[in-house]
């Protein structure tokens, strides 16, 4: 299967819910969806075949004003879709981080929706255990992968200050 | 009864069962919580808290993180070439592995491939890694069960292993062997050889390993029909590696997803269909055989062929003559200045590999800087970690140090 082609299943599949999709690099498919199906995404996609999460990223745009939540889903019983990885983005606003759960479509994001949640302070409503995995919960508070917290890293050897 | 155990500073302490050296409190009726780690006879650096009613297991959960050291958020303030040796940190018995999708994953943003050479050393270092990190994983699993032949003996063989990859390398542990655009070495003189004896003495070890340890009837009865994980739940939860093959599952990157020269290899993937902790030792034994396999066709490879650059040309065509001369001479190319200052263009890259342990996963964006945007990283303990939460309720105590060495679980990898 050509990535067009499943591009192409996908888009039959989701029918309204796509945004935009794009294919990076040949064997990973971006398609942006609304917060507001992303339930109803994720079960037609585990019924396709996508049946567990391979990761779980949130991307901070401080600029731009808002998070882009990535579910990337991979297949393991398909060898077909195997080879692909795709991910469902949504954006939700920076300034109120709340977003559904998929951990009763999807077991395997429960420990990675709490990373996000103890990395990005990301509220995702209706998970059962919602609290740090990695991290202490006063280090935590301080939400670490948002743009915002700045590590102050040793100087570039290469840096041309003017 | 999820989300309940919280333990905060004043509640340590307390030892209502009066075990030594262990927390434990009374929550209930006939219901005790006993907290496990972080500090245990194996690898360490991870806590289960377990709530037992009377021997049984009734709940699990696993406390990661004492040693996450924020390596998300590093990347983002370093260079991109300085990832490499910042990500090899997760597993550096297994290092090559770890790194080696990054690398891919800023090629693939760049454009460019390594050349042929290359590619076969990488499989090179990522197979003896690969039978490194399992023999280390067979120690930690010989210490739980108690059997100190099988810590003694798998770990003066990894020696055989990881003293090939110094000599490779020039490192024992964290090679920082694949960089974009190639490696950094080629083999030495004389290497295939010694390679193929280790391949040799590795065989006969694994059927003395069989006869002490796997076919062992106390190991066993500890083993069989302990920590069953069913096909579907193994799917569900996205186990991965060697777990997820042992229990009926054919899966592995380097099948699924071919990268470097894997595709022109020869060699098989194991399956076992009864996904418990005793299927998964003989599964990392088979595992050990494939991976012989195809060292000993990486070998023959790299004695038909001559010496050729291991590094793209994109990077090569910038090295002084000085550096050509090195590399003409002893097989080392030294890396140019070019990485120090590289600009990977802006997009998004996923790559993925196999590691020992299973799949671990990259996500990688760039925004046309010269330090990555974003990475996320996923690997392949930190998924497995789902098996204490799930699998461990309703197995005895006693089984949990079965579970968790048939698991390979490795902290440091999952807490990244």
């Amino acid at each position: 299967m050509s990535p067009e082609e499943l591009v192409e299943r996908i888009k039959s599949l989701l029918g309204e819910f796509v945004k935009d999709v794009k294919i990076w690099k040949n064997d990973y498919i971006e398609v942006e969806v609304d917060k507001e199906n992303i339930e109803e995404v994720a079960k037609r996609m585990k019924e396709f075949g996508f049946d567990h999460v391979k990761d779980l990223t949130v991307v901070d745009y401080m600029k731009e004003g808002f998070f882009r939540i990535i579910y990337n889903l991979g297949s393991y019983d398909n060898f077909e879709l195997s080879y692909y990885i795709v991910g469902i983005a949504y954006n939700i606003p920076r300034d109120k981080p709340v977003t559904k759960t998929l951990y009763y479509t999807y077991t395997s994001a429960d420990f990675q929706e709490r990373e996000a949640y103890e990395a990005f302070g990301i509220i995702f409503e209706g998970h059962p255990d919602l609290r740090p995995v990695l991290l202490s919960p006063p280090v935590a508070e301080l939400k670490p992968l948002r743009k915002d917290f700045v590590v102050k890293e040793d100087p570039e050897i290469i840096t041309k200050k003017k | 009864m999820s989300g309940i155990i919280r333990t905060q500073g004043a509640q340590v302490g307390f030892n209502d069962l009066k075990l030594p050296g262990m927390w434990s409190r009374k929550i209930g009726k006939d219901l005790y919580e006993i907290f496990i780690g972080p500090q245990h006879p194996g690898s360490g650096h991870m806590r289960i808290v377990i709530r037992v009613d009377g021997d049984v297991i009734v709940e699990a959960d696993p406390d990661m993180g004492y040693v996450h050291r924020t390596m998300e958020k590093l990347s983002e303030v370093r260079t991109w070439i300085k990832g490499i040796p910042l990500f090899e940190r997760m597993a550096i018995h297994d290092a090559c592995n770890v790194t080696l999708p990054y690398v891919r994953a800023v090629e693939k943003l760049m454009d460019i491939e390594a050349p042929e050479r290359a590619k076969y050393l990488r499989v090179l270092l990522c197979e003896i890694n690969r039978i490194a990190a399992f023999l280390y994983g067979f120690g930690i699993f010989g210490v739980f069960l108690g059997h100190s032949t099988m810590y003694m003996w798998p770990f003066g063989d990894r020696e055989v292993w990881v003293e090939l990859a110094e000599w490779l390398t020039g490192a024992r542990l964290t090679h920082s062997y694949p960089v974009f655009g190639g490696v950094r070495r080629d083999v030495p003189a004389g290497f295939t050889d010694a390679l193929r004896k280790a391949i040799r003495y590795m065989r006969k070890r694994l059927e003395d390993y069989r006869k002490i340890f796997v076919d062992n009837p106390v190991i066993r009865a500890r083993l069989e029909g302990v920590g069953v994980i069913p096909k579907n739940l193994a799917i569900e939860l996205g186990i991965t590696g060697p777990n997820l093959r042992a229990s009926g599952v054919k899966y592995d990157v380097r099948l699924n997803h071919p990268y470097e020269v894997y595709d022109q290899l020869d060699f098989e993937i194991p399956v076992f269909q009864e996904g418990d902790a005793y299927a998964r030792v003989w599964q990392r034994v088979e595992e050990i055989k494939q991976s012989l396999n195809i060292l000993e066709q990486v070998a023959d490879w790299l004695d038909k062929h001559p010496r050729t650059p291991i590094l793209h040309d994109k990077f090569w065509k910038t090295a002084p003559p000085l550096y050509k001369k090195i590399f003409e001479e002893t097989g080392r190319a030294k890396l140019g200045a070019v990485y120090a200052i590289m600009k990977v263009p802006a997009g998004k890259a996923y790559e993925r590999a196999e590691t020992a342990r299973g799949e671990i996963s990259y996500y990688v964006e760039s925004n046309g800087g010269n330090k990555p945007y974003r990475i996320r990283i996923h690997s392949a303990s930190a998924r497995n970690a789902l098996v204490y939460k799930y699998i461990v309720p309703g197995h005895r105590v006693m089984d949990l140090p079965a579970i968790y060495g048939s698991i390979d679980y490795f902290p440091p990898e999952a807490d990244r």
